[in-house]
Protein backbone atom coordinates (compact mmCIF):
# COMPACT_ATOMS: atom_id res chain seq x y z
CA UNK A 1 0.00 0.00 0.00
CA UNK A 2 1.28 3.43 -0.91
CA UNK A 3 4.43 2.19 -2.58
CA UNK A 4 3.41 4.51 -5.37
CA UNK A 5 5.59 7.36 -6.59
CA UNK A 6 4.26 10.88 -6.12
CA UNK A 7 4.61 13.59 -8.72
CA UNK A 8 7.62 15.84 -9.14
CA UNK A 9 7.63 19.04 -7.16
CA UNK A 10 7.96 22.43 -8.85
CA UNK A 11 11.38 23.21 -10.25
CA UNK A 12 12.40 26.53 -8.61
CA UNK A 13 11.89 29.58 -10.80
CA UNK A 14 9.88 27.75 -13.43
CA UNK A 15 6.48 28.52 -11.91
CA UNK A 16 5.11 31.94 -10.95
CA UNK A 17 5.03 33.14 -7.36
CA UNK A 18 1.56 33.81 -5.99
CA UNK A 19 2.41 37.44 -5.34
CA UNK A 20 3.75 39.30 -8.37
CA UNK A 21 3.38 43.08 -7.82
CA UNK A 22 3.47 44.05 -11.52
CA UNK A 23 0.25 42.00 -11.86
CA UNK A 24 -1.80 44.26 -9.61
CA UNK A 25 -4.67 41.82 -9.04
CA UNK A 26 -2.27 39.46 -7.25
CA UNK A 27 -1.66 41.95 -4.43
CA UNK A 28 -4.94 41.43 -2.55
CA UNK A 29 -5.41 37.80 -3.51
CA UNK A 30 -2.05 36.10 -3.02
CA UNK A 31 -1.71 34.38 0.35
CA UNK A 32 0.80 35.90 2.77
CA UNK A 33 1.44 32.78 4.80
CA UNK A 34 3.90 30.26 3.40
CA UNK A 35 2.32 27.23 1.74
CA UNK A 36 2.40 24.02 3.77
CA UNK A 37 4.35 21.33 1.89
CA UNK A 38 2.07 18.33 1.47
CA UNK A 39 3.62 14.96 0.63
CA UNK A 40 1.60 13.28 -2.10
CA UNK A 41 -0.98 10.78 -0.90
CA UNK A 42 -3.68 8.86 -2.69
CA UNK A 43 -5.69 12.10 -2.80
CA UNK A 44 -3.02 13.86 -4.88
CA UNK A 45 -1.94 11.00 -7.16
CA UNK A 46 -5.49 10.29 -8.25
CA UNK A 47 -7.70 12.83 -9.98
CA UNK A 48 -10.80 13.29 -12.09
CA UNK A 49 -10.86 10.84 -14.99
CA UNK A 50 -12.99 11.82 -17.95
CA UNK A 51 -14.04 9.16 -20.43
CA UNK A 52 -14.38 9.67 -24.18
CA UNK A 53 -18.05 10.59 -23.74
CA UNK A 54 -17.19 13.84 -21.99
CA UNK A 55 -15.95 15.54 -25.14
CA UNK A 56 -18.27 16.91 -27.78
CA UNK A 57 -16.47 16.11 -31.07
CA UNK A 58 -17.50 19.51 -32.44
CA UNK A 59 -15.94 21.36 -29.53
CA UNK A 60 -12.42 21.23 -31.00
CA UNK A 61 -13.40 23.45 -33.93
CA UNK A 62 -14.25 26.92 -32.64
CA UNK A 63 -14.96 28.14 -36.17
CA UNK A 64 -17.97 25.82 -36.64
CA UNK A 65 -20.05 26.44 -33.56
CA UNK A 66 -22.47 28.83 -35.28
CA UNK A 67 -24.31 29.15 -38.56
CA UNK A 68 -21.68 31.43 -40.08
CA UNK A 69 -17.90 31.70 -40.09
CA UNK A 70 -16.28 33.86 -37.40
CA UNK A 71 -14.31 36.92 -38.45
CA UNK A 72 -10.55 36.85 -38.28
CA UNK A 73 -7.63 34.70 -39.29
CA UNK A 74 -8.37 30.98 -39.07
CA UNK A 75 -5.58 29.05 -37.34
CA UNK A 76 -4.74 25.49 -36.35
CA UNK A 77 -3.41 25.14 -32.79
CA UNK A 78 -1.95 21.72 -32.10
CA UNK A 79 0.72 19.98 -30.14
CA UNK A 80 1.49 17.20 -27.74
CA UNK A 81 0.94 16.83 -24.04
CA UNK A 82 3.89 15.09 -22.39
CA UNK A 83 4.87 14.55 -18.78
CA UNK A 84 8.24 15.51 -17.31
CA UNK A 85 9.49 12.01 -18.08
CA UNK A 86 8.77 12.65 -21.79
CA UNK A 87 5.87 10.23 -21.79
CA UNK A 88 2.77 11.23 -23.73
CA UNK A 89 -0.31 12.01 -21.64
CA UNK A 90 -3.10 10.19 -23.51
CA UNK A 91 -6.86 10.79 -23.35
CA UNK A 92 -6.64 13.82 -21.09
CA UNK A 93 -9.07 16.71 -21.22
CA UNK A 94 -7.95 20.10 -22.58
CA UNK A 95 -10.20 23.16 -22.37
CA UNK A 96 -9.47 26.44 -24.13
CA UNK A 97 -11.05 29.89 -24.10
CA UNK A 98 -10.11 33.11 -25.83
CA UNK A 99 -11.09 36.55 -27.11
CA UNK A 100 -12.43 36.98 -30.63
CA UNK A 101 -10.46 38.50 -33.50
CA UNK A 102 -11.26 42.01 -32.24
CA UNK A 103 -9.94 41.25 -28.75
CA UNK A 104 -13.33 40.89 -27.05
CA UNK A 105 -14.51 38.02 -24.86
CA UNK A 106 -18.10 36.83 -24.88
CA UNK A 107 -18.37 37.66 -21.18
CA UNK A 108 -20.56 40.18 -19.38
CA UNK A 109 -17.57 41.62 -17.50
CA UNK A 110 -15.61 42.41 -20.66
CA UNK A 111 -16.13 46.14 -21.23
CA UNK A 112 -13.63 46.54 -24.04
CA UNK A 113 -15.12 48.69 -26.77
CA UNK A 114 -14.68 46.14 -29.53
CA UNK A 115 -17.41 44.21 -31.33
CA UNK A 116 -18.68 40.79 -30.37
CA UNK A 117 -18.81 38.28 -33.18
CA UNK A 118 -22.15 36.46 -33.41
CA UNK A 119 -20.32 33.52 -34.98
CA UNK A 120 -17.69 33.11 -32.30
CA UNK A 121 -18.10 31.95 -28.72
CA UNK A 122 -14.41 31.47 -28.00
CA UNK A 123 -14.34 28.24 -26.04
CA UNK A 124 -13.65 24.63 -26.82
CA UNK A 125 -12.39 21.35 -25.48
CA UNK A 126 -10.93 18.09 -26.65
CA UNK A 127 -9.20 14.95 -25.40
CA UNK A 128 -5.64 14.12 -26.34
CA UNK A 129 -5.27 10.99 -28.46
CA UNK A 130 -3.35 7.87 -27.46
CA UNK A 131 -0.05 9.66 -28.29
CA UNK A 132 -0.92 12.78 -26.29
CA UNK A 133 -1.70 14.83 -29.40
CA UNK A 134 -4.41 17.46 -29.60
CA UNK A 135 -5.67 19.84 -32.27
CA UNK A 136 -7.99 22.84 -32.28
CA UNK A 137 -9.25 24.95 -35.17
CA UNK A 138 -9.94 28.51 -34.11
CA UNK A 139 -9.25 32.11 -35.07
CA UNK A 140 -6.30 34.17 -33.97
CA UNK A 141 -7.45 36.15 -30.91
CA UNK A 142 -6.99 39.92 -30.87
CA UNK A 143 -4.86 41.86 -28.40
CA UNK A 144 -6.86 43.96 -25.96
CA UNK A 145 -6.35 46.71 -23.36
CA UNK A 146 -6.77 46.06 -19.64
CA UNK A 147 -6.70 48.15 -16.50
CA UNK A 148 -3.55 46.85 -14.84
CA UNK A 149 -1.53 50.02 -15.49
CA UNK A 150 -1.44 52.96 -17.89
CA UNK A 151 -1.64 51.83 -21.51
CA UNK A 152 -1.67 48.16 -20.56
CA UNK A 153 -2.37 45.69 -23.39
CA UNK A 154 -2.52 41.93 -23.24
CA UNK A 155 -0.65 40.15 -26.02
CA UNK A 156 -2.78 37.77 -28.10
CA UNK A 157 -3.25 34.59 -26.12
CA UNK A 158 -5.36 31.48 -25.72
CA UNK A 159 -6.13 30.11 -22.24
CA UNK A 160 -5.50 26.39 -21.72
CA UNK A 161 -6.76 24.16 -18.89
CA UNK A 162 -5.52 20.57 -18.50
CA UNK A 163 -6.18 17.85 -15.96
CA UNK A 164 -3.59 15.16 -16.60
CA UNK A 165 -3.78 11.89 -14.68
CA UNK A 166 -3.88 13.24 -11.12
CA UNK A 167 -5.02 16.05 -8.85
CA UNK A 168 -1.33 17.01 -8.69
CA UNK A 169 -1.01 17.42 -12.47
CA UNK A 170 -3.66 20.10 -13.02
CA UNK A 171 -2.44 22.97 -15.18
CA UNK A 172 -3.96 26.25 -16.32
CA UNK A 173 -1.81 28.34 -18.61
CA UNK A 174 -1.86 30.71 -21.59
CA UNK A 175 -0.45 30.23 -25.07
CA UNK A 176 1.11 33.19 -26.86
CA UNK A 177 2.10 33.83 -30.50
CA UNK A 178 5.60 34.00 -31.90
CA UNK A 179 6.69 37.56 -32.67
CA UNK A 180 3.93 39.33 -30.73
CA UNK A 181 5.49 42.73 -29.86
CA UNK A 182 3.43 43.02 -26.65
CA UNK A 183 4.91 39.93 -24.97
CA UNK A 184 7.93 41.64 -23.36
CA UNK A 185 5.64 44.18 -21.69
CA UNK A 186 3.06 41.77 -20.29
CA UNK A 187 3.20 41.32 -16.49
CA UNK A 188 1.32 38.04 -16.70
CA UNK A 189 3.67 36.50 -19.26
CA UNK A 190 6.62 37.82 -17.26
CA UNK A 191 5.48 36.46 -13.89
CA UNK A 192 7.80 33.46 -14.16
CA UNK A 193 11.44 34.12 -13.37
CA UNK A 194 12.96 31.45 -15.60
CA UNK A 195 13.26 32.80 -19.16
CA UNK A 196 13.27 29.39 -20.81
CA UNK A 197 10.12 28.40 -18.93
CA UNK A 198 8.43 31.66 -19.97
CA UNK A 199 9.38 31.26 -23.59
CA UNK A 200 7.84 27.82 -23.75
CA UNK A 201 4.47 29.58 -23.48
CA UNK A 202 5.04 31.00 -26.97
CA UNK A 203 3.68 28.78 -29.71
CA UNK A 204 5.76 28.23 -32.83
CA UNK A 205 4.61 28.68 -36.40
CA UNK A 206 4.38 25.21 -37.95
CA UNK A 207 4.41 24.38 -41.67
CA UNK A 208 3.49 20.76 -40.99
CA UNK A 209 0.09 21.58 -39.60
CA UNK A 210 -0.54 24.54 -41.90
CA UNK A 211 -3.35 23.73 -44.33
CA UNK A 212 -2.82 25.21 -47.82
CA UNK A 213 -5.30 27.95 -48.71
CA UNK A 214 -7.03 27.54 -45.34
CA UNK A 215 -5.13 28.11 -42.09
CA UNK A 216 -1.67 28.65 -40.60
CA UNK A 217 -0.52 26.15 -38.02
CA UNK A 218 0.81 27.02 -34.56
CA UNK A 219 2.42 24.36 -32.42
CA UNK A 220 2.13 24.43 -28.63
CA UNK A 221 3.51 21.50 -26.69
CA UNK A 222 2.59 21.21 -23.04
CA UNK A 223 4.39 19.43 -20.21
CA UNK A 224 2.57 18.22 -17.10
CA UNK A 225 4.18 17.19 -13.85
CA UNK A 226 5.59 13.64 -14.07
CA UNK A 227 5.90 10.78 -11.61
CA UNK A 228 8.92 10.56 -9.37
CA UNK A 229 10.91 7.37 -9.15
CA UNK A 230 11.03 7.55 -5.38
CA UNK A 231 8.20 5.78 -3.59
CA UNK A 232 5.90 8.13 -1.69
CA UNK A 233 6.43 6.37 1.59
CA UNK A 234 10.19 6.87 1.46
CA UNK A 235 9.75 10.58 0.91
CA UNK A 236 7.23 10.85 3.68
CA UNK A 237 9.71 9.52 6.17
CA UNK A 238 12.19 12.12 4.97
CA UNK A 239 14.70 9.47 4.07
CA UNK A 240 17.09 9.95 1.22
CA UNK A 241 16.29 7.66 -1.69
CA UNK B 1 14.95 12.89 -20.84
CA UNK B 2 13.56 15.06 -18.08
CA UNK B 3 11.36 17.93 -19.15
CA UNK B 4 10.04 20.68 -16.93
CA UNK B 5 6.35 21.26 -16.41
CA UNK B 6 4.81 24.12 -18.35
CA UNK B 7 4.52 27.29 -16.31
CA UNK B 8 1.13 28.28 -14.87
CA UNK B 9 -0.71 31.43 -15.89
CA UNK B 10 -3.74 33.03 -14.29
CA UNK B 11 -7.24 31.95 -15.33
CA UNK B 12 -7.95 35.67 -15.76
CA UNK B 13 -11.40 37.23 -15.34
CA UNK B 14 -13.20 35.50 -18.21
CA UNK B 15 -12.61 31.82 -17.46
CA UNK B 16 -16.32 31.10 -17.10
CA UNK B 17 -16.69 30.97 -20.87
CA UNK B 18 -14.23 28.09 -20.92
CA UNK B 19 -15.21 26.38 -17.66
CA UNK B 20 -19.00 26.62 -17.47
CA UNK B 21 -19.70 23.60 -19.71
CA UNK B 22 -18.22 21.39 -16.98
CA UNK B 23 -19.79 22.96 -13.90
CA UNK B 24 -20.78 20.19 -11.46
CA UNK B 25 -22.47 21.43 -8.31
CA UNK B 26 -23.95 18.08 -7.35
CA UNK B 27 -21.36 15.33 -6.99
CA UNK B 28 -23.81 12.80 -5.62
CA UNK B 29 -26.50 11.64 -8.02
CA UNK B 30 -29.63 10.12 -6.48
CA UNK B 31 -28.84 6.69 -5.08
CA UNK B 32 -25.18 7.40 -4.32
CA UNK B 33 -24.45 6.14 -0.83
CA UNK B 34 -23.22 8.29 2.00
CA UNK B 35 -24.19 11.20 4.18
CA UNK B 36 -25.46 13.91 1.87
CA UNK B 37 -24.20 17.41 2.61
CA UNK B 38 -24.32 20.86 1.11
CA UNK B 39 -21.12 22.82 1.48
CA UNK B 40 -21.44 26.57 1.03
CA UNK B 41 -19.06 29.43 1.52
CA UNK B 42 -17.43 32.53 0.13
CA UNK B 43 -14.08 33.45 -1.32
CA UNK B 44 -12.80 36.69 0.21
CA UNK B 45 -9.72 38.75 -0.67
CA UNK B 46 -7.19 40.43 1.62
CA UNK B 47 -9.57 43.30 2.32
CA UNK B 48 -12.52 41.05 3.08
CA UNK B 49 -14.14 41.79 -0.24
CA UNK B 50 -15.95 38.98 -2.03
CA UNK B 51 -14.26 37.45 -5.05
CA UNK B 52 -16.92 37.23 -7.77
CA UNK B 53 -14.56 35.76 -10.36
CA UNK B 54 -13.47 32.61 -8.60
CA UNK B 55 -13.93 28.92 -9.09
CA UNK B 56 -13.64 25.95 -6.77
CA UNK B 57 -12.83 22.45 -7.97
CA UNK B 58 -13.35 19.41 -5.77
CA UNK B 59 -11.81 15.96 -5.90
CA UNK B 60 -12.95 13.34 -3.42
CA UNK B 61 -13.36 9.66 -2.64
CA UNK B 62 -16.71 7.91 -2.31
CA UNK B 63 -18.35 7.04 1.00
CA UNK B 64 -16.18 3.92 1.26
CA UNK B 65 -12.98 5.95 0.90
CA UNK B 66 -12.28 4.82 -2.67
CA UNK B 67 -11.28 7.12 -5.53
CA UNK B 68 -12.84 6.51 -8.94
CA UNK B 69 -9.37 6.29 -10.46
CA UNK B 70 -7.16 3.53 -11.83
CA UNK B 71 -4.26 4.48 -9.53
CA UNK B 72 -6.22 3.83 -6.33
CA UNK B 73 -4.95 0.39 -5.25
CA UNK B 74 -7.26 0.05 -2.23
CA UNK B 75 -9.44 -3.06 -2.27
CA UNK B 76 -12.68 -1.13 -1.97
CA UNK B 77 -15.59 -0.74 -4.39
CA UNK B 78 -16.01 2.18 -6.78
CA UNK B 79 -19.59 3.33 -7.03
CA UNK B 80 -21.51 3.62 -10.27
CA UNK B 81 -22.43 7.22 -10.95
CA UNK B 82 -19.92 8.76 -8.57
CA UNK B 83 -16.90 10.40 -10.18
CA UNK B 84 -15.76 12.52 -7.22
CA UNK B 85 -15.28 15.63 -9.34
CA UNK B 86 -16.99 18.97 -8.78
CA UNK B 87 -16.56 22.46 -10.20
CA UNK B 88 -18.48 25.51 -9.01
CA UNK B 89 -18.08 29.24 -9.67
CA UNK B 90 -18.56 32.05 -7.20
CA UNK B 91 -21.46 34.44 -7.72
CA UNK B 92 -21.46 38.24 -7.51
CA UNK B 93 -21.25 38.03 -3.71
CA UNK B 94 -18.31 35.62 -3.75
CA UNK B 95 -20.51 32.67 -2.74
CA UNK B 96 -20.21 29.11 -3.99
CA UNK B 97 -22.10 25.98 -3.00
CA UNK B 98 -22.17 22.33 -3.93
CA UNK B 99 -23.83 19.14 -2.79
CA UNK B 100 -21.92 15.96 -2.16
CA UNK B 101 -21.53 13.03 0.21
CA UNK B 102 -19.06 12.84 3.06
CA UNK B 103 -16.19 10.71 1.77
CA UNK B 104 -14.81 7.72 3.63
CA UNK B 105 -11.26 7.55 4.90
CA UNK B 106 -8.56 6.86 2.31
CA UNK B 107 -5.15 5.41 3.01
CA UNK B 108 -2.35 7.77 3.92
CA UNK B 109 1.27 7.52 4.91
CA UNK B 110 2.43 4.78 7.28
CA UNK B 111 -0.61 2.59 6.49
CA UNK B 112 -2.71 5.01 8.53
CA UNK B 113 -6.00 6.22 7.20
CA UNK B 114 -6.49 9.91 6.51
CA UNK B 115 -9.49 11.71 7.97
CA UNK B 116 -12.36 12.26 5.52
CA UNK B 117 -11.49 15.21 3.31
CA UNK B 118 -12.05 16.86 -0.06
CA UNK B 119 -9.08 17.99 -2.12
CA UNK B 120 -9.79 21.51 -3.37
CA UNK B 121 -8.34 23.79 -6.04
CA UNK B 122 -9.16 27.51 -5.99
CA UNK B 123 -8.76 29.60 -9.13
CA UNK B 124 -9.44 33.35 -9.42
CA UNK B 125 -8.33 36.30 -11.45
CA UNK B 126 -5.23 37.58 -9.68
CA UNK B 127 -3.96 34.11 -8.80
CA UNK B 128 -1.09 33.20 -11.07
CA UNK B 129 -1.40 29.57 -9.98
CA UNK B 130 -4.24 27.69 -8.36
CA UNK B 131 -4.36 27.52 -4.58
CA UNK B 132 -4.63 24.02 -3.15
CA UNK B 133 -6.41 23.30 0.09
CA UNK B 134 -8.57 20.66 1.77
CA UNK B 135 -11.99 20.57 3.39
CA UNK B 136 -12.32 18.42 6.53
CA UNK B 137 -15.50 17.69 8.45
CA UNK B 138 -16.68 18.91 11.86
CA UNK B 139 -17.03 16.60 14.86
CA UNK B 140 -14.87 14.01 13.12
CA UNK B 141 -12.68 12.22 15.68
CA UNK B 142 -10.14 11.10 13.05
CA UNK B 143 -9.21 14.74 12.35
CA UNK B 144 -6.97 14.59 15.44
CA UNK B 145 -4.76 11.93 13.85
CA UNK B 146 -4.83 13.16 10.25
CA UNK B 147 -1.30 13.55 8.94
CA UNK B 148 -2.04 16.57 6.74
CA UNK B 149 -3.88 18.48 9.47
CA UNK B 150 -0.95 17.74 11.74
CA UNK B 151 1.43 19.39 9.27
CA UNK B 152 -0.40 22.64 9.96
CA UNK B 153 0.20 24.80 13.02
CA UNK B 154 -2.60 24.23 15.48
CA UNK B 155 -4.05 27.73 15.39
CA UNK B 156 -4.65 27.56 11.63
CA UNK B 157 -6.11 24.05 11.33
CA UNK B 158 -9.66 25.28 11.80
CA UNK B 159 -9.48 27.04 8.42
CA UNK B 160 -9.55 23.58 6.86
CA UNK B 161 -12.57 22.29 8.80
CA UNK B 162 -16.09 23.07 7.58
CA UNK B 163 -18.51 24.33 10.23
CA UNK B 164 -22.04 23.32 11.07
CA UNK B 165 -24.65 26.04 10.67
CA UNK B 166 -27.17 26.40 13.48
CA UNK B 167 -30.67 25.54 12.35
CA UNK B 168 -29.55 24.19 8.98
CA UNK B 169 -28.91 20.47 9.29
CA UNK B 170 -27.02 18.97 6.37
CA UNK B 171 -25.39 22.28 5.45
CA UNK B 172 -21.76 23.08 6.22
CA UNK B 173 -19.99 26.40 5.86
CA UNK B 174 -16.43 26.60 4.59
CA UNK B 175 -14.86 29.87 3.46
CA UNK B 176 -11.72 30.66 1.52
CA UNK B 177 -9.84 33.63 2.97
CA UNK B 178 -7.18 34.30 0.37
CA UNK B 179 -5.07 36.65 2.49
CA UNK B 180 -4.77 38.28 5.90
CA UNK B 181 -6.43 37.50 9.24
CA UNK B 182 -7.93 34.01 9.22
CA UNK B 183 -6.09 33.20 5.99
CA UNK B 184 -6.97 29.72 4.77
CA UNK B 185 -4.17 27.16 4.87
CA UNK B 186 -2.93 26.42 1.36
CA UNK B 187 -0.73 23.49 0.48
CA UNK B 188 2.27 23.14 -1.78
CA UNK B 189 1.49 19.97 -3.73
Amino acid sequence: MNKIPGYRRVCPGTQPPHRHPPYVSSLKRAPREPLVALPHTLSEITGPAFGPDIADPKACDLTRQHSGEPLGERIIVSGRVLDENSRPVPHTLIEIWQANAAGRYLHSSDRHNAPLDPNFTGCGHTLTDSEGRYRFVTIRPGEYPWGNHHNAWRPAHIHFSLFGPAFATRLVTQMYFQGDPLIPYDPIFNCTEDEEARNRLISQFDWETTIPSLALGHRFDIVLSGREGTPMETRMHGEKP
Amino acid sequence: MTLRATTWQTVGPFFSIGFSWLYRDNLAAPGVSGERLEIAGRILDGEGNPVPDGIVEIWQANSQGKYAHAHDPQAKPVEEGFTGYGRVPTDDTGCFRFTTIKPGRVSGPDEKLQAPHLAVSVFTRGLLRRLITRIYFPEEPSNAEDFALNLVEEGRRETLVAKKIAGRPGVLEWNVILQGPGETVFFDV
